[in-house]
């Protein structure tokens, strides 16, 4: 993280926060909460324990279990029994820690920008609502970012109830509107289609980014990465059209990068491709998933196409929503309808459509309460900012995509002085309960403990409607053609509400390798025509709307379009998160949310400086990121260990090993970001990642090869006959009885010999003192991994933390540490099961039988230096009838 | 070579102790050495400076990264101990040749040599993350009972950086014993007779005194000989038991101890030339000495030249894909202006020295020293950084550009290094004194 | 006044060298000859004839060879082995830089120290420096000291010698 310089205005912030954390922090909630039912009972200081809950990024839940140390959360790690997590958790799950203990967050209520108390507050409210009281709630507005919290949408019935002629409207910048609009168009109501991808034998994505940014992505990706299991010859093929460079394009046998327009073409068009296509669906149980960016009428074609195959797939009816569109608010803010808006969470000011222009309707509103985690463009420009509790702070409530309800259950009492949605509603309601009660009541006929417990409410999910599209959706609407504008989120920060978390900040994007910073994403083919290279500025304008942005060339971007990713440019995002990249918003209109024609792009003077953590995106020729055809697995080959002079060193006990499977894999980045909660690894700052000091202890390299993107996460090998040791002039790198290649941080004067004569470049150095200075920041350590200072080398452990807690468990009861025990927190993270971790000496262990798959080998094998850490290749499944993607 | 000493003929004992000692004792100074003593001074409290932010804010403040964690630190150090190794070799492996115009260039060549080691000897120090636990690679008694990794080329640089320092610390030191004694008994201050006094150990100059001074004389040389070869050989260690293409070359020892020499005497003629023009020592350090000087330039420069040939020849040779991408990075990769730099400065331009009349010119010899010099650091420099910046994982590469602190501390140890010297010609005889009255008396024999 | 020796001060390497043999010849047990640069066989001259300093040097090469060697097996091997790289904890070929370093090392300071202490130095005050004209022994002239002679012969013989002068050195 950045240094905060210490001004006098900061040192008072600092000095407020740690009066407020010297009060309250690190005290339970008031209210019972249960622990997660695999942890033994009892408090002990040094054991962790576990709480179930569940935060929505993306529109769905997903259901987490977050580690507390002494009261304080941690780490989050997967829930197994959440349908939108299947244990594994997202970047955003993992970032959310850092989110609560962020020292800029929003502390105490400010009325017009001054200091305020809850209790004037109150009386501001009480007063506007005594004069709503006689029209019924006329001139009462909600704005809600999400409204799938059942306990929420109790509040609104309730609120409703109350007050018949309140308005409720929703705006989610990264909404689904198009999609449930198609479902609408196909089956006259708002279903959402749940894919068995499983099952598919082959899976078509229309600009879908069901790996990225969909809300049942954890699910979706653990489904495919079953379904690219090969069985039996067999494996699901993946054919990807993309206007945007999606994980779900990096992942397919054949990808086209085409633009929106062209893919709504080509799927009403009929072609050799369209027509090769479609025959393989048919005969290999084919689905067709569609992307947001695709026009309602293209989302109706694809549910009839897909009842036309048979495709698995079954749909879901969330509970009807009473909310109105933003539109419809801005409107009547306007017109000078609305007397008092309370706007829950969200950061419309930044991010509604620019033709709504919601900044100016808003200062039409006399009295206006924003409540939010920081103080930021919206709050400034509303009466009342009222400080949001975070989620593992507050009861709550959410469904997965699926409809699975779980608790949002907190681990801490507020740091601050915050509210939950829930109580802030509640000065509307005028129920005199608390968070815990309504969640409570909303949940009095399930088993509350066992909800607790298990992070799910059983049997809550949505049930599937049998329901036949119609035969005639309507014809696809024409777009407009020339340049294309695409707007997605960003896969770190989405629509800018993680602008101040530096973790996702510094997280390479998965395509660009980019940190800090978003870019035009342009084809080489339009970079060269337009004369731009990386880093050049290119002016964006469609119509009188224009953008001047850094341009950054992906072969992954369709040629004649452009990619701009949300959630960036803030001004009042906190100190990390201000002035960092550009704000896209400007040219997304309500009409084209995600994708814009008839633009105008043109090079621009200047440039930009780009940090980006992979400087070369070609594999050289090396035999580095493997990948066989599926029907030439046989031929794959594997490098033996070569001999050595020296005897191999004994191991008797336990040798720890691990295996990533490049199949599996769609680095997504789960695992950097996991590494980096669980092992304290500080964040850099731009500059510092220009410089190329970036500290992830295992990076997603991608190679761009034979028209494909390959991922391979890299960690520490752990070599046997590690280079790093023998030439480590103090013995600070050596390797331990079980194979580890352990980091002696006490003993390291840092000579940064181990570095230079790794092969694989994984040690990280600490050029700086990068240890948290602040004491919230600090909270957030986790209290079994040592905090390293300047001049340390340091890198990947296997998580020994990990494998010593096992160990210490197994002792305890005479026994060894049984297969599956240790999950180093890379592998916890990991959405498809890609990384395999465990003991070699167990014969029957799960890494042994990852080991023995003929695919497996090891990275740069013939330097002999024996690594633990190998790799499966991956496989590519091409349909021999079709050439091009 | 008898013509070397030829000028001495006009010489006797007296006439010659009181010239060199007279630079010390009675000249009066220059004001061109008061004006490069305040450059130089200039220059070390840059050094300093650099120093102590670097220790205040740490490592981060220079251009290393990883991959390239190793950058001018490194560099500054090998091309240091490099031109640290012609003093010994002029003075060790010459009088074991019985080379007699070593003589009067042994003395400041040995000071040069002890300066750029000793300041050869910081950087490794200040490359450290932790600089104040160095200590720690050094064996001694502690309660954890650790020792160095013995398998470690940085713990043999230790031992090799710091034997041939004080080596060559004792070497120079025995040889000055006599002089000192000289220049105690012809100091006019009782304040210098006092501190000349000390330094001579009581030297009296008796036979048995003698016998046994030139018998640990001759033995120290021996010693040293081997030393020469081992010290940068050692450091050649440090590049070529690690497995990275560029650094891992069974060629390094010869080719660094070849590249050492050659910068080495590149220095000595850089020093020596304006040392002659400025104390007048022409009659001894004559141009015979210039183009014997010149010579071994060029034979060395041949060494070099063998080296960086042999190094592409089997990097394709073996057919290693590493090792031949190494190489086309290091011809035309983002380096490539610093190797072609390098091949003009240390193989094109001492191609001059064929030419008898170049040998000869003070200025044309001056001009290559100080080229080579420049070829020489900016190899070092190429070695370190150019090989790492591109190896086994395209994933990693990246490039190390310099901070202006990097060029701080390069600069202010050259400083350093002029800010020694120049005390060093004011303090203590630049020319072995009691060397020359033996060459003296060796002219005057019929 | 106890006297040191009797001192003759020459202006050439040879008439010391010669002034040297003929006192030896003549019977005077106890020279010292002093010059300001080495002579060759001025040392034998005087009656010298073991020069230890050879055998110190040795003496130290192997102690520090053998030393450091043990040092380094005992460390690695004995007392604190660990795994390093995979490579043996006697790793032989990878201990012979440091033994050779310390060879050399402790051979140059045995040598030097020896020859100091054989020598006698450090020794800052010497009856001959209260020899006024001694100052030119470090310069151009050359002085014969007999010692525990009679001093009336030795003045004697010594001006035979044409030397320069000849003085009485003070105890």
């Amino acid at each position: 993280m950045p240094p905060v310089t210490l001004t006098r205005r900061n040192f008072l912030k600092l000095g407020a926060a740690a009066a407020a954390l010297a009060s309250g922090a690190c005290s339970r909630p008031r209210e019972p909460i249960v622990p997660y039912a695999h942890q033994p009972e009892g408090e002990l200081p040094g054991v962790p324990r576990f709480y179930a809950t569940a935060a929505c990024f993306v529109g769905a839940a997903e259901g987490m279990l977050v580690e507390s140390n002494t009261g304080r959360p941690t780490k989050v790690e997967g829930n197994t029994a959440h349908p939108g997590s299947l244990g594994a958790t997202s970047v955003h799950g993992q970032a959310s820690v850092l989110g609560l203990w962020d020292p800029e967050r929003s502390k105490a209520p400010r009325r017009r920008g001054l200091p305020a108390t809850r209790g004037a507050l109150e009386r501001d409210i009480a007063d506007a609502l005594a004069r709503f009281r006689d029209s019924g709630g006329e001139g009462l507005r909600l704005l809600v970012r999400d409204a799938s919290s059942p306990t929420l949408l109790r509040q609104l019935d309730r609120l409703v109830k109350r007050f018949p002629r309140v308005r409720v409207h929703r705006w989610d910048p990264l909404h689904r509107d198009r999609g449930r609009e198609g479902a609408r168009l196909a089956f006259g109501r708002p279903l959402e289609p749940l894919y068995r991808l499983e099952e598919a034998g082959a899976i078509l994505s229309l600009d879908s980014r069901f790996l990225d940014d969909h809300p049942y992505r954890l699910n979706y990706a653990r489904q495919f990465a079953r379904a690219r299991t090969p069985r039996d010859g067999q494996m699901c093929r993946l054919y990807a059209l993309e206007s945007a460079p999606s994980l779900v394009g990096a992942m397919a046998d054949h990808r086209f990068a085409m633009s929106v327009p062209a893919i709504e073409g080509w799927l009403s068009g009929k072609n050799a491709t369209y027509d090769t296509i479609f025959k393989d669906l048919r005969q290999n149980r084919g689905v067709i998933l569609a992307g947001e960016a695709l026009s309602p009428q293209a989302h109706a074609l694809v549910h009839r196409l897909n009842a036309q195959l048979g495709a698995p797939v079954s749909y879901i009816e969330p509970p009807r929503e009473e909310t109105q569109p933003l539109a419809d608010l801005v409107e009547a803010m306007r017109k000078g309808a609305v007397g008092l808006l309370v706007i829950l969470e969200g950061n419309p000011a930044y991010d509604a459509p620019l033709d709504l222009d919601f900044g100016a309707a808003l200062a039409q509103v006399p009295l206006s309460v924003h409540l939010s985690l920081y103080e930021d463009e919206t709050s400034a420009r509303c009466t009342w900012h009222v400080p949001s509790t975070h989620f593992m702070e507050h009861w709550s409530d959410a469904r997965a995509f699926d409809g699975t309800a779980a608790i949002v259950q907190p681990l801490i009492a507020p740091l601050y002085d915050g509210v939950s949605p829930h109580e802030l509603l509640l000065l509307l309601t005028g129920e005199g309960k608390g968070g815990y009660d309504l969640v409570r009541e909303t949940w009095r006929d399930t088993d509350w403990d066992g909800a607790l417990r298990t992070g799910v409410i059983q049997d809550s999910a949505f049930p599937a409607s049998p329901v036949t599209p119609r035969v005639s959706p309507g014809s696809i609407p024409s777009q407009q053609q020339g340049w294309q504008v695409r707007f997605v989120a960003d896969e770190a920060l989405l629509d800018g509400r993680f602008a101040n978390n530096a973790w996702l900040q510094e997280l390479p994007r998965a395509d660009s390798k980019l940190t800090w910073d978003n870019a035009a994403l342009l084809s080489p083919a339009s970079a060269k025509e337009l004369g731009v290279a990386n880093g050049d500025l290119v002016d964006i304008a469609i119509g009188e709307r224009r953008l001047r942005a850094p341009a950054w060339v992906t072969p992954a971007q369709a040629d004649a379009s452009v990619t701009l990713p949300l959630g960036y440019g803030r001004s009042r995002a906190g100190a990390i998160g201000n002035g960092v990249g550009f704000d896209a918003n400007p040219l997304r209109t309500r009409a084209e949310p995600w994708n814009a024609g008839g633009a105008r792009v043109t090079k621009a003077p200047g440039r930009h400086e780009f940090a980006t953590t992979q400087n070369h995106a070609r594999m050289e020729g090396r035999d580095l990121a493997r990948h066989v055809d599926l029907t030439h697995m046989d031929s794959f080959r594997k490098e033996r260990p070569r001999n050595s002079l020296y005897p191999g060193w004994p191991y008797d006990g336990y040798r720890w090993a691990m295996s990533i499977d490049l199949n599996a894999c769609i680095g997504c980045n789960a695992c950097t970001i996991a590494c980096q909660a669980e092992n304290n690894i500080p964040t850099v700052g731009k500059d510092q990642v220009i410089a190329g000091r970036e500290m992830h202890w295992i990076r997603v390299d991608r190679y761009y090869e034979d028209h494909r993107t390959l991922f391979q996460p890299v960690p520490c090998m752990h070599c046997e006959n590690a280079p790093c040791e023998y030439v480590c002039p103090v013995e600070a790198s050596v390797h331990d009885s079980e194979g580890l290649n352990v980091q002696v941080y006490n003993r390291c004067v840092g000579t940064r010999f181990c570095s230079q004569n790794c092969p694989y470049k994984v040690r990280r150095f600490n050029f700086f003192d990068h240890t948290p200075k602040d004491e919230s920041l600090k909270a957030q350590m986790n209290p079994e991994v040592t905090v390293r200072m300047r001049g340390v080398m340091e890198k990947c452990t296997y998580c020994v933390q990990r494998i010593t807690r096992a160990r210490i468990e197994a002792e305890k009861q005479g026994r060894r540490i049984s297969d599956g025990e240790v999950i180093t927190a890379c592998q916890a993270a990991c959405p498809t099961n890609a990384i395999m971790f465990g003991d070699l000496s167990d014969e029957k262990s799960e890494i042994n039988r990852a080991k023995r798959s003929p695919l497996q080998y090891d990275l740069l094998a013939e330097l002999n230096t024996r690594p633990r850490t190998s790799y499966a290749a991956r496989i590519v499944n091409r349909n021999p009838e079709l050439k091009d993607g | 070579m008898a013509d070397v000493a030829a000028p001495l003929r006009r010489w006797s004992y007296g006439s010659v102790s009181d010239k060199i000692a007279d630079i010390v004792l009675a000249r009066p100074t220059h004001w061109l050495w008061f004006a490069a003593f305040g450059a130089a001074s200039l220059g070390t409290v840059a050094f300093v400076g650099a120093i102590g932010w670097l220790f205040v804010r740490g490592i981060g403040i220079w251009g290393v990264n990883i991959p390239t964690a190793w950058g001018f630190a490194i560099a500054n150090f090998v091309w240091w101990i490099g031109i640290g190794h012609a003093g010994t070799f002029i003075s060790a492996i010459l009088l074991l040749l019985r080379q007699r115009w070593r003589t009067s260039i042994n003395r400041f060549a040995e000071a040069m040599t002890l300066f750029a080691a000793g300041i050869a000897g910081i950087f490794p120090i200040l490359h450290l993350g932790r600089p104040w636990f160095f200590y720690w690679l050094v064996p001694y008694p502690n309660v954890m009972e650790l020792w160095p990794q013995w398998r470690s080329a940085l713990v043999w640089d230790i031992f090799a950086i710091s034997t041939y320092l004080i080596v060559s610390l004792l070497f120079w030191y025995v040889g000055l014993v006599p002089d000192l004694a000289t220049l105690r008994d012809r100091a006019a201050s009782r304040a210098k007779r006092i501190v000349y006094g000390l330094l001579a150990l009581g030297w009296r100059g008796e036979a048995r005194h003698w016998a046994r001074f030139e018998t640990v004389y001759l033995l120290l040389a021996g010693l040293a000989t081997p030393l020469v070869v081992s010290v940068h050989s050692v450091v050649s260690l440090d590049f070529a038991i690690d497995i990275v293409p560029g650094y891992h070359s069974t060629v390094f020892p010869p080719y660094f101890v070849a590249g050492a020499l050659f910068s080495g005497f590149a220095m000595v003629l850089t020093l020596a030339i304006p040392l002659r023009h400025f104390f007048r020592l022409h009659d001894f350090i004559t141009d015979r000495h210039l183009e014997n000087a010149a010579k071994v330039l060029l034979a060395c420069g041949w060494v070099v030249a063998y080296g960086y040939f042999i190094e592409t020849f089997t990097a394709f040779y073996s057919g290693d894909e590493f090792e031949i991408a190494m190489v086309k990075d290091r011809l035309l990769g983002f380096y490539g202006p610093v190797y072609w730099t390098v091949l003009a400065c240390n193989v094109i331009a001492p191609q001059i020295l064929w030419w008898r009349p170049a040998r000869r010119s003070a200025w044309a010899l001056f001009a290559v020293s100080l080229v080579v010099n420049l070829g020489m650091w900016l190899e070092r420099v190429m070695i370190v950084v150019q090989s790492m910046h591109h190896d086994f994982l395209p994933s990693a590469w990246g490039n190390f550009i310099p901070t202006v602190w990097d060029w701080i501390t390069f600069f202010g140890s050259i400083g350093f290094f002029a800010f020694l010297f120049l005390l060093f010609v004011r303090a203590l005889p630049t020319i072995s004194i009691f060397e020359m009255r033996e060459l003296v008396m060796e002219e005057k024999k019929p | 006044m106890s006297v040191y020796g009797i001192m003759a001060e020459f202006t050439g390497a040879e008439q010391l060298l010669a002034a040297a043999r003929s006192a030896r010849a003549a019977g005077y047990g106890d020279i010292e000859a002093y010059s300001p640069f080495p002579i060759e066989g001025l040392a034998e001259a005087t009656g010298f004839r073991r020069n230890w300093v050879a055998a110190i040097v040795l003496a130290g090469g192997l102690a520090g060879g053998i030393g450091g060697y043990f040092m380094q097996w005992y460390s690695a091997a004995l007392s604190y082995p660990i795994n390093s790289g995979g490579k043996p904890p006697h790793s032989w070929p990878e201990f012979i830089p440091v033994t050779f370093e310390l060879t050399v090392l402790v051979a140059a300071i045995a040598g030097v120290a020896g020859m100091l202490a054989l020598n006698g130095l450090p020794r800052l005050y010497h009856p001959v420096f209260n020899v006024r004209e001694f100052d030119l022994a470090s310069r151009n002239r050359f002085f014969l000291c007999l010692r525990h002679a009679d001093a009336e012969a030795a003045r004697e013989f010594l001006g035979g010698l044409s030397p320069l002068g000849v003085w009485d050195v003070p105890a």
